[in-house]
């Protein structure tokens, strides 16, 4: 069972240009008074998470709504282990599963077959857990004789198919996602839909980053809005008389 | 704090050595890429270093009037441990750079990229040594029980190469101006250390030798393969340069790991 608690998480994150943008900047510091926030005036910061507080338990749902650049993604990364905090405590326990770039490590070139093992061998599994569920896996994608050809021979909706197919495969404590996944044609659509159901139901903590309100309010039990870094609002959402 | 960098850098060795299959894979796979539908595959490495070796040789065994019986073994020795280290250190600047994507997506401990560097180099170095063994085994070498000393050298060179891949892989991500740095310090490196030519021209200036890091990794893998001894200085300076390289790699990525991701 996993548990996630963020006390004061603070995450700034420099921003490196040539010199030539720094120089620039500390000439215009001296005429425009300093917008920008800067460690001992040398770079510039972008406070991307700002003294963040939640503590997120089995069975919750968390939904993340917020602007372009509220810090949503960048809240995602930092759960999933890719950014370390720059201020405050972030205990992440449990195993922990990301879903935002799902075609991560396919190999063009590679078979429909030989990339179910790369990326389950990316996602953290052995080939004898990938083996154990390479039938099911090939099955749900729905592709046939496909899989023996190079990816590259695919349409990026079947690419899309397969990559889906592998990486919801996966079992963890915690799942993050960012936009609830949607592949495929009509049926496929369908099919791939309750699956992603059938893994959120499985998997203990969610946590899913989302532009549609609606969306959110059907599959979260919590909603939390970022503005700026910040939660401007942290709440339980009623769920719905289905 | 720094108890805390400290067992952050042990947990990523430790979940390095844990990952060994997703470095395997990835190496494998980087080669695989390069040869993709190419009938000879990872051996057009082989081939292209006889038809080099092949050249040199001709060429040089006349310029420096020594015997292509002497000249070829160790042209073929120099010319493909040359081949190793100098990729070894070049690639070290790319380690994290080159695998951004995978680096912002998922967890995998640091270490993953460098060993995937330095196991794709062993990799491409158990190709071109096929063509090795055919050159010293036409000319007549048998480098004996000596041939064994290689082993300790290969240890040697890749513990440089893997504290060199934290070390410029990190310094690297920073600042993005040490990868054209560290290749075009290679090239001139290469027309200073003995590899085409021999290290007793160089007999009136032994400084220039001494001085130079890289001919002793050069010197102690060479000799072995010749069934020559290399000089104890020559060990001596590798094993000095190897353990400082791994002290301050590791006070180096111990210190700037959770920076990384934030460089790239």
């Amino acid at each position: 069972m996993g548990h996630i608690i963020a006390r004061d998480v603070v995450l700034d994150f420099p921003v490196y240009n040539s010199l030539n943008r720094s120089f620039k900047n500390t000439v215009l510091r001296a005429t425009t008074g300093g917008q920008i926030a800067s460690d001992s005036g040398r770079h510039v910061h972008v406070r991307s998470l700002d003294h963040l507080n939640f503590s997120f338990a089995a069975g919750e749902r968390v939904g993340l709504v917020g602007h372009n650049g509220s810090g949503k993604t960048t809240l995602l990364r930092a759960l999933s282990g890719v950014y370390t905090p720059t201020g405050g405590d972030l205990t992440v326990k449990g195993r922990v599963t990301s879903l935002l770039d799902i075609s991560l490590g396919l190999d063009p070139d590679a078979t429909g077959h030989e990339n179910i093992l790369l990326r389950g061998i990316m996602m953290g599994m052995t080939p004898r857990e990938v083996a154990a569920k390479a039938n099911e896996i090939a099955e749900f994608t729905d592709l046939g004789d496909y899989l023996s050809m190079p990816l590259r021979t695919y349409s990026s909706g079947m690419q899309m198919r397969l990559a889906f197919a592998v990486s919801t495969c996966v079992d963890a404590d915690i799942l993050l996602m960012d936009e609830w996944l949607s592949v495929g044609d009509a049926d496929f659509q369908e099919r791939a839909t309750e699956r992603l159901k059938r893994l959120v139901d499985r998997t203990p903590i969610l946590v899913l980053a989302s532009h549609a309100p609606d969306f959110v309010a059907s599959v979260c039990t919590r909603l939390i809005e970022l503005s700026h870094g910040r939660i401007v609002a942290d709440r339980p959402i009623e769920q719905q008389a289905a | 704090m720094t108890a805390g960098l400290m067992a952050g850098t042990f947990a990523d060795t430790a979940g390095t050595l844990r990952s060994w299959r997703v470095w395997n894979l990835l190496a494998v796979q980087d080669i695989r890429q390069r040869y993709r539908r190419s009938m000879l595959g990872p051996f057009w490495f082989t081939l292209s270093a006889l038809v080099s070796i092949g050249a040199l040789a001709l060429v040089y065994t006349h310029i420096f009037k020594i015997p292509i019986e002497r000249y070829l073994p160790f042209i073929s020795t120099g010319f493909i441990l040359w081949g190793f280290l100098s990729s070894l250190i070049v690639e070290s600047c790319g380690v994290f750079t080159s695998s951004e994507g995978i680096i912002k997506q998922i967890n995998l401990p640091f270490g993953v990229h460098v060993m995937r560097m330095a196991w794709r180099n062993l990799i491409v170095l158990a190709h071109n040594s096929v063509a090795l063994v055919v050159i010293l085994a036409l000319m007549g070498v048998n480098p004996g029980w000596n041939g064994l000393l290689v082993v300790p050298g290969l240890i040697l060179a890749l513990v440089t190469a893997l504290s060199l891949g934290y070390l410029l892989g990190t310094l690297s991500a920073r600042f993005r101006d040490i990868p054209p740095i560290v290749g075009s310090l290679m090239q001139v490196l290469f027309y200073v250390t003995p590899v085409i030519w021999t290290p007793d021209l160089l007999k009136e200036r032994p400084i220039l030798l001494a001085g130079n890091p890289l001919y002793h990794y050069l010197e102690i893998l060479r000799a072995p393969l010749l069934g020559q001894t290399a000089p104890p200085s020559s060990w001596m300076a590798a094993c000095g340069m190897t353990a400082a390289l791994l002290l301050i790699a590791s006070l180096f990525f111990a210190r700037f790991r959770t920076r990384i991701a934030f460089w790239l």
